[in-house]
């Protein structure tokens, strides 16, 4: 990992995750420079109600940053807090939805941020372990984990009787080791208890039968972050940096086709172009042909649908999308959608776990349709047949992958379909290749 | 059997979790004994499920369903470059050609002097840095141009 400081500011001026960091303050003292540790020292001092602290996150508006939107608060009121035997709390890190690099940084330049949000969350649900279980592929980022918890447990801020106080929480970090689906969160807990990430039937959900099966929550790193701010300047002031029902800053992954890939931390509710400015805008001055707004999961929407979007969860879900994890990946007029579908088809054709039928066997038929469309092989009847295979693989699987891989192909079908008639009537690319 | 120093890092490990689920450190320990031993053979296996208390077949399935296990002996170095779509979007295609061409192999081949394994990722979570690969598992490598894809070699062979 580099060394080398940048400016701080690059993350854009409405950041309050990464405020502040330039690549190389990400030690104990540097975050406690910052205010770190303060929330919970108060939290801790004062004795704050539990209920108090999940009242404050769900007046927060904070909903889940990995992919699914859920309210965190209501995530927290789940578990049952005068349960007597062992609970878990786990940090969802294992971020490897393509076009997603946000936790990344997170970990690597605030580590005792994500630390803190976990101690909080631990403290309002009367967890005493947790683990954060990072992606496989991230290894000099789970070493530091590894070490920023080593300057947590010294300074008290984890362990027992944390700072003088009754409240005790032992946190461990996992690694993951090149399995897309141990991010979906069942998928996580089959890995952390030693087994193939395979997800589990929900429900039961993890607030009951979790960890071991015992009562778990799970939230994306990006979550846990943003509580110490919370407690810091309350819910309210958090909802209000976004709008009603999407509290908040968010970070957004910027890949593709514009001059400065990199994380960007906007409000939640700015406009599309104004984050497509702060990555550069478009690679070489050319123009946006797509965008998929919230990692390669979600639907790819139209260049001029996107350039007409809000940045939240419910403006991007009236675009035809969903903000997923922030993941949002530019591709320009030079771009084949029909190429683009398929590494993505390939993709969930070899991260599929193998449990469900419609998925396993489903995403092979996707990819090896794309790819005779793409090779000039394809059909006619073939764009009918992918869209009929996709439909028979969504809301058919235990989780959410099945869904994950059939809606690239509806919605690049949806979208840009003479761009795949052209490729079976003439044999060949209408743009020319690039990939 | 794995070393000394294999053993007190998957104690390390096995510290972890509950004393009764030696079984959660078992991707910790395959990783750890994948280190020392460069890949997977089933001889080990059989000694990472003693140490844990485990069924064979249960780390079997482990190791064969997670990607960065190798099952099989790599060259003195492994290469893994994503070419996943946000990474294909900013050179990684260009990077692929370049490794295949300059290592004169095909991915999940071995160079002839069994220097180095090139392998294809899937996402790493680093697509802003892309196009980005992996040196065995753990060293990861952003912007690799062709001139630092040509500097990376160099410094594996030496």
């Amino acid at each position: 990992m580099s060394t080398v400081p940048f400016a701080p500011g690059i993350y854009g001026p409405d950041a309050i995750l990464l405020k502040g960091l330039d690549g190389i303050n990400w030690r104990l003292r540097d975050y406690e420079g910052r205010g770190g540790y303060a929330a919970l020292r108060r939290i801790l001092a004062e004795k704050i109600p539990q209920e108090q602290v999940i009242a404050e996150v769900r007046k927060s508006a904070l909903r889940g940053r990995g992919g699914a939107g859920f309210p965190c608060g209501l995530k927290w009121s789940f578990m049952p807090r005068q349960y007597s035997g062992a609970k878990y709390l786990i940090c969802n890190s294992d971020e490897g939805e393509p076009g997603t690099f946000k936790d990344r940084d997170l970990l690597r330049y605030n580590p005792h941020m994500v630390i803190e949000g976990m101690a909080i969350a631990a403290y309002a649900m009367g967890t005493a372990v947790g683990y954060n279980y990072i992606h496989g592929e991230i290894w000099e980022i789970y070493e530091r984990f590894e070490e920023a918890l080593e300057e947590a447990r010294a300074a008290g801020y984890l362990g027992n009787a944390i700072l003088g106080s009754d409240f005790s929480f032992q946190l461990h970090a996992h690694h993951g080791f090149g399995a897309y689906i141990c991010g979906e969160e069942t998928a996580l807990l089959e890995s952390i208890e030693g087994k193939k990430g395979q997800p589990r039937y929900k429900p039961p959900f993890p607030a009951s039968y979790g960890l071991y099966g015992k009562p778990t929550t799970i939230n994306n790193t990006e979550t846990f972050a943003a509580v110490p701010w919370i407690m810091t300047h309350g819910g309210e002031a958090f909802l209000n940096l976004g709008r009603p029902n999407n509290g908040g800053t968010k970070i957004f992954s910027v890949s593709g086709d514009v001059e400065r890939p990199g994380n960007y931390e906007v409000r939640l509710g700015t406009p599309f172009q104004k984050l497509l400015e702060l990555a550069g805008g478009m690679r070489g001055g050319r123009r946006l042909k797509a965008c998929i707004p919230g990692g390669s999961s979600m639907p790819v929407l139209p260049g001029e649908v996107m350039l007409a979007t809000d940045l939240d969860y419910d403006s991007i879900a009236r675009a035809g999308s969903m903000l997923g994890s922030g993941a949002v990946i530019i591709m320009d007029e030079t771009r084949c959608m029909v190429r683009s579908l398929l590494r993505l088809s390939y993709f969930y054709f070899e991260e599929s776990c193998g449990q469900c039928t419609p998925c396993r066997e489903g995403t092979g038929w996707l990819y090896r349709m794309v790819k005779r469309i793409e090779h000039g092989e394809g059909r006619p009847e073939d764009l009918d047949l992918l869209d009929s295979v996709a439909d028979n693989i969504q809301g058919r699987t235990i989780c959410a992958l099945g869904d994950a891989a059939a809606l690239p192909v509806k919605s690049f079908l949806k979208h840009f379909r003479p761009e795949f008639e052209y490729h079976i009537e003439h044999k060949k690319c209408l743009v020319g290749p690039y990939l | 059997m794995f070393s000394a120093e294999s053993q007190t890092r998957i104690d390390r490990e096995i510290a972890k979790y509950p004393p009764d689920q030696r079984q959660s450190a078992v991707m910790a320990a395959l990783a750890i004994v994948q280190d020392e031993k460069g890949w997977l053979a089933s001889d080990t296996i059989d000694e990472v499920a003693g140490y844990l208390g485990m069924a064979p077949i249960a780390v079997y399935e482990v190791a064969t369903f997670y990607a960065m296990y190798n099952l099989k002996p790599t060259g003195k170095h492994k290469i893994t470059l994503c070419t996943n779509l946000p990474c294909a979007l900013s050179g990684a295609t260009v990077a692929a050609k370049h490794l295949k061409h300059k290592l004169g192999v095909e991915f999940n081949e071995t160079t002839a002097d069994g220097a180095l394994t090139l392998k294809e990722g899937e996402c790493m979570g680093a697509c802003g840095d892309a196009p980005v690969l992996l040196v065995d598992n753990k060293r990861m490598c952003g912007w690799m141009t062709p001139e630092k894809l040509d500097q990376l070699i160099a410094e594996l062979r030496k």
